[in-house]
């Protein structure tokens, strides 16, 4: 590999067909770099959006959750995910697990020419699909605010993003000749469209999350105690994280800086303001308000909706799935309540309802006027699309389904998956992390010194609050109550 | 001496303060507090789903003044407190009342009784 084109072999002597060699592209490459840092900022935005929806005694497990996925995730990614998901495939089923695994053959060696993924370099595609991966399951964790064992959300996370989102990943996005020799079957096979996502990443999320919210039982207190955001200004700080990561998930796989790119950008900002304003009408017709956390819960489900369509349809097929995505998610938020499962924060209703809407309207508006699209049942296609995008859809949530069900309740019997009553009723961050995330005032609490802590005496301190600092005790007995009050104590 | 106690409506707090003021009342005691009355409570919406609120914010003013000074400065306060122009204020507005105080000491002195009020 000294200077000369980097040869594709994998580790197994699987010659690959894409992974070429070379000099990336710079515009290309810093496009998917910048979008993979964009992609990358979603999780953290969505720990705001979704920790500004819980009770102010579950903001932190919240936000850990969506943390600890990136951590999960990333790991895992880099140790064999990637490879799972776009290495040799097995009967269109998974990637070879091998064939890349470590990164081994995807990092330059020295000064040579890097290994690419179409023109750019493949560590910048390696590090881009890491986020998609982190965000699916930390999408997840919404459904399950509230009641579920940190430690059992780490373990169901890691396993989740093996069994299942590798799997489905692969099915969805390895092409064949993308980054190895055979793809997964959903995209080379079916033909499926799903540009960005909206099974793999929403439909799959969706139903994980219904599975395990139903595996996991509803919140106590749920429908007598309705549990009401504690911070909407977070919320929507998190909304506007996602809004702007969502440019990178969309218009970065292009993976190229070019106008398929930027006509991808224009459909994800139109659909997401068609899918805002679609769910304030429902609101303002149904319950007479149009609310903050309506606008920002309508701009996701026009950003899911359109996550899979955005390559494939026009500016006015981008518009009608952002309204319909819009319009549906904020009335499917309410059959939770009617069929008795606790999704908390409305993963099922926004995700896999818009991922659904967005998938199967592929079928109708896609055209092949749009970079990657063909033409859908309105733009005389047929139907012939309209079933492969159904056929894709729910392949993704059977097979989500069944698998997500045998991981919740193996967690479960070998570890539990709920924490105990007592710690759900004085909020699961004191239970789980120890932590509260606001300090109400100084009388909240006091510092308990720890061993060896210089400077601290701790027979003092041991005593109560103000024996904890002599200087202050010493002040104490000054303020001696004259006149016949009581003295010194 | 006496404790007035008046539960009133945070925006009242302003009034209210300088009402006692004038009234020669400079030191206060103020907790935003939550409770309620005879004050119907109010709706919100998260995703369409229903939230009633029924414990109101209020504003809780705590003074020890003077037996003396009690009736002046709770009239003061009720004034001061109560919401529109008439006689009549609105459902909401709060409540006040008093209660004996058997002693006072001022922390930095020692002073007792009136002379720490």
């Amino acid at each position: 590999m000294t200077g000369s084109v980097w040869e594709a072999v994998a580790p197994d002597g699987v010659v690959l067909q894409a992974v070429g060699a070379g000099s990336p592209d710079a515009g290309n490459t810093a496009w998917v770099l910048i979008s993979a840092g964009l992609v990358m900022l979603m999780t953290p935005g969505l720990a705001f959006f979704y920790g500004g929806m819980v009770r102010a005694r579950s903001v932190l497990n919240m936000i850990m959750m969506s943390f600890s996925a990136l951590g999960v995730v990333g790991v895992l990614w880099v140790l064999f995910g990637f490879s799972a998901v776009f290495g040799d495939s097995v009967g269109g089923v998974i990637g070879d697990p091998l064939d890349f695994a470590a990164l081994g053959g995807i990092l330059p060696e020295g000064a040579g020419d890097a290994p690419l993924v179409g023109t750019i370099p493949a560590a910048a595609f390696v590090i881009f699909q890491l986020m998609f991966a982190s965000i699916t399951v930390a999408l997840i964790s919404g459904a399950v605010a509230d009641r579920m064992k940190f430690s059992a959300w780490l373990v169901f996370a890691g396993i989740w993003a093996v069994l299942v989102y590798f799997p489905v990943a692969h099915w969805v996005f390895a092409a064949d000749g993308l980054v190895s020799g055979e793809g997964g079957w959903i995209i080379s096979d079916l033909h499926a469209i799903d540009f960005a996502g909206g099974t793999a990443v929403h439909i799959n999320a969706g139903v994980a999350a219904l599975v395990l919210a139903t595996v996991l039982g509803v919140r106590r207190g749920w429908r007598t105690h309705p549990s009401r955001p504690h911070n909407l200004t977070l919320v929507m700080i998190g909304v506007a994280l996602l809004w702007f990561g969502w440019i990178g998930f969309n218009s970065g796989s292009a993976l190229a800086a070019d106008g398929a790119a930027a006509s991808v950008l224009v459909m994800t900002i139109v659909a997401a303001c068609a899918g805002m304003l679609a769910w304030l009408v429902v609101e303002r017709i149904r319950d007479g308000h149009h609310t903050t956390l309506g606008a920002a819960s309508g701009v996701v489900a026009g950003l899911v909706g359109i996550t899979p369509a955005c390559a494939s349809v026009d500016v006015v097929g981008a518009l009608v799935i952002g309204v319909v995505s819009g319009a549906a998610c904020a009335l499917a938020v309410g059959v939770k309540f009617r069929l008795g499962y606790d999704d908390s924060l409305d993963v099922v209703g926004v995700h896999l309802v818009g991922g659904l809407i967005g998938t199967l309207l592929v079928g109708l508006f896609a055209t092949s006027a749009a970079p990657t699209g063909v033409d859908g049942l309105f733009y005389g296609g047929g139907a012939d699309q309209l079933w492969r995008q159904a056929v894709g859809a729910a392949a993704v949530m059977v097979y989500a389904a069944v698998v997500t069900t045998v991981i919740a309740l193996a967690v479960r019997a070998c570890i539990g998956l709920r924490v105990d009553p007592e710690d759900e009723i004085a909020g699961i961050d004191l239970s789980q992390h120890a932590e509260s995330a606001y300090d109400w005032g100084r009388t909240a609490g006091r510092q308990v010194p720890s061993p060896g802590h210089a400077g601290i005496d701790h027979s003092a301190a041991e005593s109560g609050v103000r024996g904890a600092d002599p200087a202050a005790a010493g002040q104490d007995r000054e303020y001696a109550v004259t006149g016949g009050g009581r003295g010194p104590s | 001496m006496k404790l007035v106690t008046a539960i009133i409506r945070p925006v009242a707090l302003d009034e209210v303060e300088a009402a006692l003021s004038a009234a020669g009342v400079h030191g206060m005691t103020v907790t935003e507090v939550r409770g309620r009355g005879r004050q119907k409570g109010h709706t919100e919406l998260y995703r369409g789903s229903e939230f009633a609120v029924d414990m109101h914010t209020k504003a809780k003013v705590e003074v020890v003044v003077a037996d003396t000074a009690v009736d002046a400065v709770v009239a003061a306060l009720v004034a001061a407190a109560r919401s529109g122009d008439g006689d009549v204020g609105r459902v909401g507005d709060g409540k006040v009342w008093v209660t004996r105080v058997e002693q006072v000491v001022r922390v930095r002195t020692g002073e007792l009784g009136a002379d720490a009020v």
